[in-house]
């Protein structure tokens, strides 16, 4: 394609454009003009450029400089539908454009007009702009979702020219997506000649996103067209080399924090990532420890209270903040005023994640930002290591786009039926146009159908009560008005975890609890359950007593301990991506590469190969060792926790069948260690079983659905599921009900329909989901084909020093399944034991 | 589904996977599959057995798997097989709607019918069915005084003595560790027993919800927690190890 020369600019820029330019000193870059000619000329775009590369103006160009084209609608014309439609994945960043977008069509003067529509936008306003829309709407997937399944649907969206998707990358990848390249296929539907502009960082496959953005068709694949910027400046990014010792596990990173807190006072304003929220609390609590300057840092992620989140992102913007300690809440896109130092604690698991929260410090592109790679764990020290090398390389690893999943095509048709009554062969033809769902057998969808109407058992007992009807017209329509209403509270693909409001109480003198104080947030109830009134916990960056649970809250006090627990949070949990695993793999295997790596790194490795080996980077290492009464075995794939823990499962199903007597183990990003009470290294050397026919790809055959069937995992995934679908309500009509109150137990249901259907559709989405999702099945198939022929195996009389982090691991893990009986076997001994005691035996 | 599979399953001694438990000094056997047992009088309670909860669920717009009457009645014929009883007492929410039992498919009429035949079979009213049941074998009542036992639905405030309730679905959480078991249970304090719900597809209230507040004198009482397998009697003080 060719490059438009920014000096074609001001043929293409109506007058106010140019002069506005000008006046700025600016003039527009190459890129944002290509993407004005092309868009303008009908075609839809995918523009990759990096942060401060004028992204959002570049989106927004084609449709201002229509409008302005177009001039003023007179008072009193006909209805006139939304022109533009702008989808970010935050709330918080569709209102920091309306600001950025607001401010230079002011400034130019443009008859143009702009408005937001979230989750937070009040009823009146909703109203409003449903009668009369703004030119420009800057919304959300969801809303988006709300307004198709509209019955003026039709009218509102008759004009629409452009929709603008900004941080597609991000959108894409999730069920949000899914949902999201449904309600677009219902936009072209609507609008026929509408045009499509993608936002995106670098991403590893830009193809997956450029057919996301068009409409395909069975007769062969189409896509939009490309726009990239060229990348800024390169980032500045460094390991922390610490004089402190770097510990063998753990991912706290306590040792750095004086270096960090040093790193911190020199300058403006730093960003300090983590990856998960309890690592967030921990960093946060730690830096406090040591703040003798009393410096302005504050605490950011998903579970405080959105209040409390707004005032530290309006403090940050008015850099009011030195540091902002934050989970991923703060990697896309909002300009956060002056970050100039960009810190990551622990590894950042995958390179496309660093690059992106790097872009967040400085966004001059022209200018290098600045990062610190702080590991938390030697092999962290490598991940950082490999993730820096990759960083520089331009290698990306964000995942596939995916195929469409069944539980958010479900929420789908029946939102369509919602907008208006529908033909299902029309509908079907509507819903392949979107690429993840291009490839859905047309028998699948007719299913799906049937599940929306009436559950689509087996047994027909409900058709009395189905929520879609087909009637005489041949025409699927709902059966009755509550169920869009029904449909309107449960819609979005956001599952929330049972959680508990925390608030803030007074203990009196007596220990009597007052009433209510400030509300700090949520946390899970899973987590609350093992707490008893009088234990400590850390969250909001407080050390809090829980006083106990009170209606729908959680009641706790300020503490004065200082060795709380710690919110062991259920997500943020990213797993190791396949690209740093095999940089790892292939560091370890090239002493050439170890000079990069700190002293203590360094002679950590040469031990392990003096006393051990060092995995090779396509084998896979296994080292056997007795320990106390027990022999471990530890095995180095590197292929993330998810697809570790799954193989762990396997290993000990096939350990157990064998007879070596397995008792447990325990998986890491890195390794898995098993457990027994036979010696492993004796077993594996006499081969009963062979090292090759344990790691077997076969093991995921039987073996996995076995195992599957069984697994809390997939209950897990499950509940996901049946409230994306709409199978469990969050919510119903009247009674606004939280995650804890979900009506029934999803668990329940789940057991109840496998017993009785196992080959249900949504039993099939759950486990397509959890073999995608949360058990990294297709990365294990990978690393056995890998390895098979390559297994090495060494037997020690002892524990070598890479499995030192492992070993240190054990007694963390959590129990699942069978071995919960083993707890309650436990507490019951202590009963005959007392009672015996009590027996005076 | 581990009660469905232990329903299937073979029990060689049943004294080792039941708990033995006395209630105002009625003697009585927790049965691992959730009824409970009183040999003396050959009567078995069973309670808050939420039948049609799927349809019940169905008429208001959520398609919940129209199977769990199917597996409740499994259970349930499985630990009537077991014990034989003179007497069932079924203690309140039977059906999990008030028009429950009446748009009972006749499939499950006719099995309740043969798990009925020569036996007495008493319907307690629970407060999502008061109104009893229709066409189905038995008698209706509000409470069943019996054998120096009262048999209601909802434990009552003020006389604890001898009461065999339901309605609250007792459960109770095992901490060892920091790691947390949450099983439906037997509750008791040998003045009161409190049933876990018989339903398949009915959840669980932790034994320390405010709704449990005042119902035990707490350092008798004992939570015989269901297994996968077996009951597990653990005193109350000893749930958080």
């Amino acid at each position: 394609m060719s490059t438009i020369d920014s000096a074609a600019g001001p043929a293409l820029l109506p007058a106010p454009f140019a002069d506005w330019f000008e006046s700025k000193g600016w003039r527009p870059r190459a890129h944002q003009m290509e993407l004005l000619s092309r868009a303008s000329a009908g075609e839809s775009l995918l523009l990759i450029a990096p942060t401060g590369a004028g992204k959002t103006l570049a989106g927004f160009l084609p449709a201002l400089t229509d409008l302005t084209r177009r001039g003023k609608i007179p008072p009193g014309s006909a209805f006139t539908g939304v022109h533009t439609l702008y989808i970010s994945p935050l709330k918080a960043l569709a209102v920091d454009i309306e600001r950025n977008l607001t401010k230079p069509v002011s400034e130019m003067g443009l008859p143009i007009t702009i408005e937001t529509r979230t989750g937070d936008t009040p009823q009146a306003k909703r109203q409003r702009q449903r009668l009369n829309p703004p030119d420009i709407l800057l919304t959300t997937p969801e809303q988006v979702a709300l307004l198709i399944a509209n019955g003026e649907a039709e009218r509102f969206f008759k004009d629409l020219k452009y929709v603008i998707f900004d941080e597609l990358h991000s959108l894409v990848t999730s069920k949000r997506g899914h949902l999201l390249s449904l309600g677009l296929a219902r936009l072209r539907r609507l609008a026929p000649s509408l045009r499509t502009i993608g936002l995106s960082a670098t991403v590893a496959e830009p193809m997956d996103l450029r057919r996301w953005l068009v409409a395909q068709s069975p007769d062969g694949e189409s896509h939009a067209g490309l726009v990239t910027a060229p990348g800024g400046a390169k980032p500045v990014i460094t390991i922390l080399k610490s004089e402190e010792r770097v510990p063998w596990s753990g991912h706290s990173a306590k040792y750095a924090m004086p270096e960090v807190y040093e790193a911190i006072k020199a300058h403006r304003t730093a960003l300090l990532f983590v990856n998960t929220r309890s690592q967030a609390e921990i960093l946060f609590q730690a830096l406090w420890a040591i703040n003798e300057d009393t410096l302005p840092i504050a605490l950011h992620h998903g579970s405080l209270d959105v209040g409390q989140r707004r005032k530290v992102e309006q403090a940050m913007a008015e850099n009011r903040l030195r540091a902002v300690v934050a989970t991923s809440t703060l990697d896309l896109g909002i300009d956060w005023g002056d970050v100039d130092l960009v810190i990551h604690v622990g590894a950042p698991k995958g390179a496309s994640r660093l690059a992106q929260r790097i872009g967040r410090a400085n966004h001059r592109m022209d200018e290098p930002s600045r990062a610190i790679l702080v590991p938390a764990n030697r092999f962290e020290v490598m991940e950082c290591q490999a993730a820096l090398d990759a960083n520089y390389l331009g290698a990306q690893d964000t995942p596939p786009v995916g195929h469409g999943t069944l539980d958010v095509l479900a929420q789908h048709v029946l939102g369509m039926a919602c907008a208006a009554p529908f033909d299902e062969d029309d509908l079907f033809a509507e819903i392949t146009t979107a690429s993840p769902y291009t490839g859905l057998p047309r028998e699948k969808f007719a299913r799906i159908v049937q599940f929306v109407a009436t559950g689509g058992y087996a047994l027909k007992t409900y058709e009395r009560y189905a929520r879609i009807r087909k009637t005489v017209d041949g025409l699927w329509r709902v059966s009755n008005p509550g169920i869009a209403q029904q449909y309107r509270l449960n819609l979005g693909t956001i599952v929330e975890m049972p959680m508990l409001n925390v608030r803030m109480v007074k203990r009196g003198a007596k220990g009597a609890v007052g009433r209510g104080g400030a509300s700090l947030g949520k946390v899970e109830e899973y987590f609350l359950e093992m707490l008893s009134p009088g234990d400590t916990f850390l969250f909001s960056g407080k050390v809090l007593r829980f006083e106990g649970i009170r209606e729908n809250e959680c009641l706790v006090s300020q503490a004065f301990s200082l060795d709380p627990k710690v919110p062991a949070y259920a997500g943020g949990k990213f797993p190791l991506s396949t690209y740093l695993a095999d940089q790892v793999r292939s560091m370890l295997d090239d002493p050439a590469r170890w000079g990069e790596l700190p002293d203590q790194v360094r002679d950590w490795l040469a031990l392990q190969r003096d006393v051990s080996s060092l995995p090779k980077r396509d084998e896979l290492l296994i080292e056997t060792f007795p320990r106390g009464s027990r022999h471990y075995m530890v095995a180095y794939p590197f292929e993330g926790r998810l697809a570790h823990q799954t193989l762990g499962m396997l290993l000990t199903r096939r350990l157990e069948r064998a007879g070596r007597r397995p008792l447990g183990f325990v998986a890491t990003d890195y390794s898995l260690a098993i457990w027994a009470l036979d010696d492993l290294g004796y077993s594996f050397a006499v081969e009963r079983p062979s090292l090759e026919n344990l790691f077997d790809e076969d093991m995921l055959g039987d073996d996995l659905e076995a195992w599957l069937d069984e697994s809390f995992m997939l209950k897990r995934a499950f509940r996901n599921c049946a409230v994306i679908a709409g199978l469990i309500e969050q919510r119903h009509p009247g009674k606004e009900k939280t995650g804890r109150q979900v009506t029934v137990s999803a668990d329940l249901i789940y057991d109840v329909l496998r017993s009785h259907e196992p080959d249900h559709i949504l039993l099939e989405a759950t486990r397509a989901d959890a073999a995608a999702g949360l058990l990294d099945i297709q990365r294990l198939g990978d690393m056995l084909a890998r390895i098979k022929g390559h297994i090495t195996h060494r037997r020690l009389t002892r524990i070598s020093p890479l499995a030192v982090p492992i070993m240190l691991e054990i007694g963390r893990e959590t129990v699942a399944g069978e071995a919960q009986d083993f707890l309650l076997a436990e507490a019951a001994e202590d009963l005959i034991a007392e009672a015996m005691g009590e027996a005076g035996i | 589904m581990q009660r469905l599979a232990l329903a299937s399953m073979e029990i060689e001694d049943f004294g080792t996977v039941s708990a033995r438990t006395v209630v105002a000094g009625v003697e009585a056997m927790c049965d691992p599959l959730g009824a409970l047992y009183l040999p003396e009088t050959r009567l078995l309670v069973v309670s808050d057995l939420h039948l049609e909860k799927g349809a019940a669920f169905a008429r208001r717009g959520m398609m919940l798997p129209p199977y769990d009457t199917l597996a409740t009645l499994k259970v349930l014929e499985a630990v009537i097989a077991r014990h034989d009883p003179a007497i069932v007492v079924s203690l309140g929410d039977n059906f999990h709607d008030r028009v429950g039992s009446a748009h009972l498919p006749e499939i499950f009429r006719t099995k309740i019918a043969d798990l009925a035949r020569g036996r007495d079979w008493i319907w307690i009213n629970g407060n999502h069915d008061p109104d009893g049941t229709v066409d189905l074998p038995g008698q209706f009542a509000d409470e069943l005084h019996y054998a120096g036992l009262a048999f209601r639905h909802e434990p009552s405030l003020v006389s604890p003595a001898g009461e065999i309730a339901g309605h609250l679905h007792p459960a109770a959480t095992v901490i060892r560790r920091e790691k947390a078991v949450r099983r439906p249970c037997f509750a008791t304090d040998g003045r009161r027993l409190l049933m876990p719900a018989f339903g398949l597809m009915s959840g669980g209230l932790d034994l320390r919800h405010k709704a449990m507040t005042g119902l035990f004198e707490k350092q008798n009482l004992i939570a015989h927690m269901m297994g996968r397998d077996r009951i597990y009697s653990v005193r109350f003080s000893n749930l958080r190890g």
